[in-house]
């Protein structure tokens, strides 16, 4: 009986230790458990992939994916599409459309955003009302948003015919059906669309601003201008920064808006890369160029983005 | 004795009956006729299914055209999962073919005879390394006007019979303020039309030999420029808002009057159905001037996969009621295209459709009936949409001479070749 007992007594303490440190281990393995479903799945469908299409970039992949290296023919081909510019082959508008488009975009949304916030932040009445109406075209899908400014840019249909029918005939814009200009009607409706959401960044940040700052300098006699130049702006640099990467992945990723707004434009100007990789691939059957285009696209971003994280993000010397 | 029997009949109904279930009673089908007119010609099949028994499972695909669809076909067939059958065009069949996933329907085709009654040039497409592996459903053509009556009547026009015939018909209707030509500034519609400008002004031979043997001597040669020239003639009888335009938009126009002519693909024949409008009275189809005697053609088909054996008898019900003279009838005449088999009986079609069955017969017979380059029965993808970005640059003006055009149509299909 007693032999029992003490073997019972010895018993417990070895049983609880290992209880107790698989429960704390379990604890600090919690997060790592929680997260590794979803570090699996962006390892295997965002990086296996991106190596995936790489791979496939160097073989002679067609209508199915061949895994036969067989060199670089595609960035052969697409490097002297680069430079075929009369007539323009459609790879180099896709490139100097994504120049354009880029730029503008991202330049004019974070302007008209930093702008309409700062006069939103003048305490005015109706802030309330007037919010949500600048933001709401972000709720839209691109395609909305690209049929919407079909039919308004129209010239058959929308603002043209309107204001003929309203006795300005002389009044002409055809830019959606212009090769030279359908691009810029892509920015229009872009910059309709994400500059609400890009302007609600910027309030964020104007909120976050020390009151204390602004008189402090308003007493030191700088002019608004000034107040503005010289401290708000510089101090809303975070938010530049998110409202850049956000902006920056959008226009690179825009492929709806030209698709539901344009068609791809006459004569296919209006294309993006994005649009030229999906024709590729999966309309002309040559998987081994859309890839190729596919990776030019990604170590473009990489070439922009790494730099610019890699200068705001770094410690600074204080 | 009686014992026997009983156990007999339980034995041979139970064998029955397993046998029966081995069989799926069932159709997967993977199309992208959603609009009214094809899925009221789609229901056709359906019902003739549904009378042997065999249930219809549409396989759903997201988003309208034929892209979306082929996109889910491929993702489909990498995982394994082949539906009984897809709607395919042209050199998708065979690259799927060459793939090795598609069915073999030749003994089907032997006890039906497809051999004989459907069309050679079609058989390119659904016979690959002497196996059937899809049914075509019907037959397109591309080289045809159509013409708003009304509109032809108040400015006094008459059929034209040639290039010339064609463009002072144009002039007529721009005298009288009507727009002569409607368009739709997409790249397959303006190249669908310069398929019938390129077959009016080289003829039949030059025709193949550009468009379907891709002979470069052909595609540069003094013909190919005259036939840009003779596109540019035509782009300058559109409204200035062509681009980008629908298809269907542009039949509208000619529909309501606003617009005098379109040159179109049989599918807008649909159009005019929908809108209540009878050939001859309302609406008027010719072949596009200079073309008569041949068919440019595009066809849509049942590719049929390799599926398991348990589901072989629902594709072979499936293929065999597609090529039955009565469904093709039916459909077609819903459809607005002509059956693919040439042995179907006209009676229950229109004027239009009587003419094009004809047509695709005398064709067939007289070794004219060629595959259109802008629908993909011409060349492969790649070679076809590298020849329809050079129509719409030509078009909208990023190439500006014949000349350069011919250049770089000679470019663009060899590098794509």
């Amino acid at each position: 009986m007693s032999t029992v007992a003490t073997s019972q007594i010895k018993l417990t303490p070895e049983q609880a230790r290992p209880r107790a440190s698989v429960r704390s281990r379990l604890q600090d393995a919690l997060p790592k458990i929680v997260l590794a479903p979803s570090f699996a799945i962006t390892i295997v469908f965002v990086y296996g992939f991106i190596l995936w299409t790489i791979y496939l970039s160097f073989t002679n992949s067609k209508t199915f994916p061949s895994y036969v290296i067989t060199g670089s023919r595609a960035y052969q081909r697409l490097w002297g599409w680069t430079f075929d510019t009369d007539p323009p082959s459609s790879w180099y508008t896709s490139i100097t459309n994504m120049g354009i488009f880029g730029f503008l975009y991202i330049f004019i949304c974070l302007a008209l955003g930093l702008f309409l916030a700062i006069l939103l932040d003048q305490k005015i009445r109706g802030e309330g009302v007037l919010r949500p109406i600048y933001l709401y075209p972000m709720a839209l899908s691109f395609i909305v948003t690209g049929v919407a400014w079909k039919w308004f840019l129209d010239p058959g249909l929308g603002l043209e015919q309107t204001l003929h029918q309203w006795g300005w005939t002389s009044f002409h814009f055809d830019w959606i059906k212009n090769k030279d200009f359908v691009i810029y009607t892509v920015v229009i409706a872009g910059v309709w669309q994400a500059s609400g959401f890009i302007m609600a960044m910027f309030l964020a940040g104007l909120r976050g601003i020390d009151g204390e700052i602004m008189k402090a300098a308003q007493i030191d006699g700088a002019t608004t201008f000034q107040l503005y130049r010289r401290i708000v702006i510089p101090l809303l640099r975070p938010i530049f920064l998110s409202a850049f990467i956000v902006l920056a992945h959008l226009a690179i990723k825009s492929y709806d808006l030209v698709v539901a707004l344009t068609s791809g434009g006459p004569g296919g100007s209006a294309w993006l890369p994005s649009n030229f990789m999906y024709e590729y691939t999966f309309k002309r059957n040559e998987m081994a160029v859309g890839s190729a285009s596919a990776v030019i696209m990604l170590m473009t971003i990489i070439a922009i983005i790494v730099p610019y994280l890699y200068s705001e993000l770094r410690e600074k010397p204080r | 004795m009686l014992r026997k029997l009983l156990i007999g009949t339980a034995l041979a109904s139970g064998l029955a009956f397993a046998a029966h279930a081995e069989d799926v009673k069932e159709v997967q089908m993977l199309h992208w006729w959603t609009s009214g007119g094809e899925a009221a010609a789609l229901n056709v099949l359906k019902g003739d299914l549904a009378k042997e028994g065999y249930a219809w499972k549409d396989v759903p695909v997201a988003g309208g055209g034929g892209d979306a669809a082929m996109t889910a076909l491929k993702a489909m067939v990498a995982a394994g999962n082949y539906p009984t059958a897809s709607q395919m065009l042209g050199y998708t069949v065979l690259d799927y073919a060459a793939a090795g996933v598609m069915g073999d329907l030749t003994e089907t085709a032997k006890k039906e005879g497809w051999d004989k009654s459907v069309p050679a040039a079609l058989q390119k497409f659904s016979v690959y390394d002497g196996k059937w592996v899809a049914a075509p459903v019907n037959v397109h053509s591309v080289n045809w006007l159509w013409i708003n009556k009304a509109v032809m009547d108040k400015i006094g026009g008459t059929e034209p019979k040639t290039f010339d015939d064609f463009v002072a018909l144009l002039d007529k209707a721009k005298a009288a303020g009507v727009i002569p030509l409607a368009l739709g500034g997409q790249n397959w519609q303006e190249a669908t039309m310069f398929d019938s400008v390129v077959l009016s002004t080289g003829g039949p031979e030059f025709y193949k030999k550009a468009f379907n043997d891709l002979d470069d001597a052909s595609l540069k040669s003094d013909t190919m420029k005259k036939s840009f020239d003779n596109l540019a003639k035509l782009v300058t009888y559109v409204d200035p808002n062509f681009s980008g335009r629908d298809w269907n938009l542009a039949t509208a126009m000619v529909i309501k009057g606003d617009a005098l002519v379109q040159v179109m693909g049989d599918w807008a024949k649909g159009e005019f159905h929908a809108a209540k409008k009878t050939p001859g009275t309302d609406f008027l189809c010719y072949r596009f001037p200079g073309t008569d005697g041949s068919v440019i053609y595009n066809s849509d088909m049942f590719g049929m996969f390799n599926v398991p054996d348990d589901r072989k008898a629902a594709q072979v019900a499936l293929a065999t009621a597609t090529l039955s003279k009565s469904f093709q009838s039916a459909f077609n005449v819903v459809k607005g295209s002509v059956p693919a088999r040439t042995d179907v009986p006209d009676t229950d079609f229109d004027a239009c459709g009587k003419k094009g069955i004809a047509d695709l017969k005398a064709a067939n017979d007289g070794g004219t009936l060629f595959g259109s380059l802008a629908q993909g029965y011409g060349a492969p993808p790649a070679v076809a949409n590298a020849y329809k970005d050079v129509v719409s640059k030509f078009v909208h003006g990023q190439i500006k001479t014949s000349d350069e055009a011919v250049t770089e149509l000679v470019k663009a299909i060899d590098d794509a070749k």
